[in-house]
């Protein structure tokens, strides 16, 4: 794999062919937040919060950097004021999901976003995909999937795969952004089994 | 749906590119509706995860996981139909049978679905019912139009 | 039949065809396109065999189902050859008249034929009447003189022979550039340059390369290329098998729609008989050449139109839009380079190799060539498919073509490119036809589906029309688009029941201009389209709905306590 260099936020940086813009400025230790980003999973460009500036022969373009290929002398921002809007406009949407997820918290912070800009909306899931991509990569199992599509789009457990899987599992649990996974997971099992009482509670 | 039917849609398709889309549609035109359990055997038959086949099945308008009522009716929501107050025929029809877009009434009756533009916009606004199209249809015209089914 | 080994064999046939045909036989061609089904084509077909056999003239008469004539608001429509008669609005009833009167007795029946509202003019012939008289047909002239389930029809009107050329007479590379010269764009709605794009595909490392045609056609209002495909299969094929060979394809893929089952089947004929005539498959007429196609269908959802979410589709995936930054030409279905082009592209290709890129360039404007279809639909006298040459004037097309407007109404806008087009407003209807110019308009030539709307249509309740329509047909994956849409479509619902805010424009571009620079694919980057060409032209529409919670159009029903809206 052959070394290049390209500039993020006016510093050079070494990478190698076939890197992400994010492997890059991770590398450099240079910070661009991300939602549906994991190390063990496929790129998703799901969230677009890793949303950054690029210039490419004298063009600038938005890009998500967990797919943006890395390019020899490609100049790469990823802190400027299009870069804040959007990223402040994307944790306003998710917030009207899950106002009180401590990741979306803290980049409000971050970001100046309101989390009452938008009315809260009834579903917690954040459609980060991490669970369903989680179980389908890494486990192998697909005990989860997406349902559904556009604004209707949601997450499901596949009870027939569920009941015999995630019960001893719950990998994704910590992976999941906002409770709704395990909300999710609460009501699967309680049609599931819909008997002990203490198992509900438990 | 007979099992040797399945059988015989899904070894049609199998080993194909985009097999299970087909074997989905197959399906559907031929029993109106993707029962569980069909849509179970249809993954196993053709290696694919249930999670998968769910996920084609609920993105794609035309597949339905609840059975259908004896009448079907379709209108059409495109552009051209809208302009020409499709929405109208629309809310009539809602208010008479009692059920919204990809319901099935109480009786079996009737099922609603809206559709994208159908190509025949000179028609609009258009509604099928079980495939008989009727055109440039107003709110009482389809009002009438419905009592014909039972 | 056997099969065509050579360039030379298939001009023979062609010859033998066309000896053995009569040109003075008559022939009553009838509309068999999805159109005008609802009005009962299919048993005005039946209405004339029926009286063709109880007349005998069976021998003596043909009786050609073809695809749309494109006049879809007076269909059912038959035509009389050889004096090209054209008789709209036919019903069974009126069959055994045209057949005694007409077929036989070779005389005008005058109360079937066009009469002009205006004047109560009469035309007779096809090409008399004002809606075909000043159009330019090149791709649909051809409808009305095939049958599209007969190889034979398209072989006697030159069919393949530009396919001919291509394998015998020019290298792969002067096709693409003959494509290139001739300025061939994208019919599918970006307008991009298909030479540039087959050269892409072409140039890109790998041995297996594919070419799609795409059939989607998932816009609403937008049929034009469900007409031509089912009218004449073969021009799409021989396009496509053109570029395989060009590009260095041997696998190619029809995309379409599974809901118009002639459409399904003519192209499973037009494939069989191509196959059959050694057009496709191994050897294509001995010249060493292979190319095979199979048909993949949407079964009803409008984000598998979007190139990356159509091979997807293809691959047995979910139709969801590619994340990665690399195009399709260069890593499409399976990450191997491929070729998608839309219907109406395909069809332009043969005529450019047979004629040359010189005499395609001398059509159209500057920068747009050639002829451009349009499926006219909406508040409009005449709905239907023209097909006319690139720079016509939106007016010529909206009262010369079209008729203007229904119902002594004011034109109000005309909306392009469906959910991701714009509208522009009647002042500007002087405009060419033509990619860059309605681009710069704010709205895109899409793939030439034209919405004409009255004085009665609310330009708000439009912009959340469309956002309503993408609710349930994008794919739902990026925060953008899908939380965009939930949004915005909120805002506008609420604007037009009358619960508008001061603020809420301002909040709305603010999300549209998020979605355009952040959402994963097109779609989702032109989800705010429609609403920034109605908030450009027809602001104050907007201000009149939050300020003074009035729907100028009289359109909105909740605003009817404030000021009125009336019963439809």
């Amino acid at each position: 794999m052959s070394e290049i260099t390209l500039q993020i936020d006016g510093r050079e940086v070494a990478a190698r062919k076939g890197m992400t813009v994010l492997e890059a400025a991770k590398k450099a230790g240079i910070s661009i937040p991300t939602l549906c980003h994991h190390e063990k999973l496929e790129p998703y460009g799901g969230c677009r919060l890793c949303t950054v500036e690029v210039e490419e022969r004298g063009r600038t373009k938005m890009v998500a950097a967990c797919l943006y290929p890395v390019e020899k002398d490609l100049v790469v921002k990823t802190r400027t004021e299009k870069v804040d809007r959007i990223r402040k406009m994307i944790l306003e949407l998710l917030l009207a999901h899950a106002p009180d997820a401590f990741e979306l918290q803290d980049l409000a912070l971050e970001y100046g976003a309101d989390r009452d800009r938008f009315e809260k909306e009834s579903s917690f899931c954040l459609h980060c995909g991490l669970c369903v991509r989680y179980c389908a990569e890494v486990k192998k199992k697909n005990a989860i999937g997406f349902i559904n599509c556009g604004t209707r789009r949601e997450i499901s457990f596949i009870p027939e795969i569920a009941s015999k899987e995630c019960w001893n599992c719950k990998e994704c649990f910590p992976l999941c952004p906002t409770e709704a996974l395990q909300a999710a997971f609460v009501l699967t099992k309680a049609l599931v089994f819909p008997s002990p009482l203490s198992e509900l509670k438990g | 749906m007979d099992n040797d039917k399945i059988d015989r849609i899904i070894n049609k398709h199998r080993g194909k590119a985009g097999s299970l889309v087909q074997v989905l549609m197959e399906i559907q035109e031929e029993n109106h509706w993707l029962p569980r359990e069909v849509l179970e055997k249809v993954g196993e038959k053709l290696d694919v995860p249930l999670s998968r086949v769910l996920r084609i099945a609920t993105m794609y308008k035309t597949f339905s996981l609840t059975p259908k009522g004896r009448h079907e009716i379709h209108i059409c929501t495109g552009s051209a139909c809208h302009v020409r107050g499709a929405r109208r025929v629309l809310e009539t029809v809602q208010d008479l049978t009692g059920i919204k877009p990809g319901e099935t009434d109480s009786d079996s009756r009737f099922s609603l679905e809206t559709v994208n533009c159908q190509g025949c916009c000179a028609l609009g606004p258009v509604v099928a019912i079980d495939g008989k199209t009727h055109g440039r249809i107003s709110p009482d015209e389809i009002a009438d139009a419905l009592k014909k089914y039972d | 039949m056997a099969r065509i080994n050579s360039a030379a064999e298939l001009e023979e046939l062609r010859k033998d065809i066309v000896s053995k045909r009569d040109a003075a036989k008559p022939c009553v061609a009838i509309c068999a396109g999805i159109a005008c089904l609802g009005p009962g084509n299919d048993r005005v077909i039946s209405a004339f065999e029926e009286e063709i056999r109880k007349q005998s003239l069976e021998a003596r008469v043909e009786i050609r189902a073809t695809g749309c004539h494109g006049f879809c608001e007076k269909g059912p429509i038959a035509i009389i050859y050889p004096g090209e008669i054209c008789y709209l609005q036919v019903t069974p009833e009126d069959v055994p008249e045209i057949v005694s009167q007409t077929i036989v007795g070779k005389k005008v029946i005058d109360r079937l034929v066009y009469t002009d509202p205006d004047t109560g003019e009469k035309a007779a012939r096809q090409s008399e009447i004002p809606f075909y008289r000043n159009q330019m047909r090149l791709l649909t002239g051809n409808s009305t003189r095939i049958n599209p389930k007969s190889i034979e029809d398209y072989l006697a009107i030159g069919g393949y022979a530009a396919l001919a050329k291509a394998l015998f007479e020019m290298k792969p590379d002067q096709v693409i550039e003959e494509i290139k010269k001739a300025n061939l764009r994208g019919r599918g709605g970006g307008g991009f340059p298909a030479g540039s794009k087959w050269q892409t595909a072409r140039n890109a490392p790998g041995e297996e390369k594919y070419v799609i045609v795409n059939a989607h056609e998932g816009e609403p209002g937008a049929f034009m290329d469900r007409a031509l495909f089912t009218g004449n299969p073969h021009l799409v094929l021989e396009g496509l098998i053109i570029g395989a060979y060009a590009i260095g394809s041997h696998r190619g893929f029809i995309y379409t729609r599974h809901d118009t089952p002639q459409l399904r089947e003519n192209i499973a004929i037009a494939l069989a008989q191509a196959e059959e005539y050694g057009l496709l498959g191994e050897n294509i007429l001995g010249s060493g050449f292979n190319f095979n196609v199979e048909v993949h269908l949407d079964v009803g959802i409008f984000v598998s139109g979007e190139s990356s979410a159509l091979m997807r589709s293809i691959e047995g995936k979910a139709p969801e839009p590619r994340p990665k930054y690399i195009r399709t030409s260069v890593s499409g279905i399976w990450d191997r380079p491929s070729n998608l082009n839309n219907v109406e592209t395909w069809a332009n290709v043969p005529q450019i190799i047979s004629k040359g890129s010189g005499w395609y360039g001398s059509i159209g404007t500057d920068r747009s060539k050639g002829t451009k279809l349009i499926s006219l639909s909406g508040n409009i006298c005449n709905t239907g498919v023209v097909e006319v040459p690139m720079g016509t004037p939106l007016r010529e097309i909206i009262y010369g073509f079209g008729g203007g407007i229904p119902n002594g109404k004011k034109l109000k806008a005309v909306h392009f490119g469906g959910p991701m087009g714009g509208s522009i407003p009647e002042s500007l209807i002087d405009s060419p036809l033509d990619f860059d110019v309605l681009a710069e308009l704010g709205t895109s030539l899409g793939a030439g589906d034209m919405l004409v709307m009255d004085e009665d249509t609310c330009m708000v309740e439009m912009a959340r029309y469309f956002l309503d329509f993408l609710s349930g047909e994008s794919c739902g994956k990026c925060v953008p688009c899908r939380e965009g849409i939930r949004q915005m479509l909120k805002i506008l619902t609420n604007i037009t029941k009358g619960k508008g805010k001061e603020g809420d424009i301002q909040l709305l571009e603010e999300i549209a201009g998020v979605a355009g620079e952040a959402a994963l694919c097109s779609l989702g980057r032109s989800i705010a389209k429609p609403l920034y060409s109605v908030l450009k032209y027809f602001r104050d529409e907007f201000e009149a709905h939050i300020k003074e919670k009035r729907c100028p159009a009289l359109s909105c029903q909740e605003l009817a306590a404030s000021g009125g809206a009336k019963e439809k």
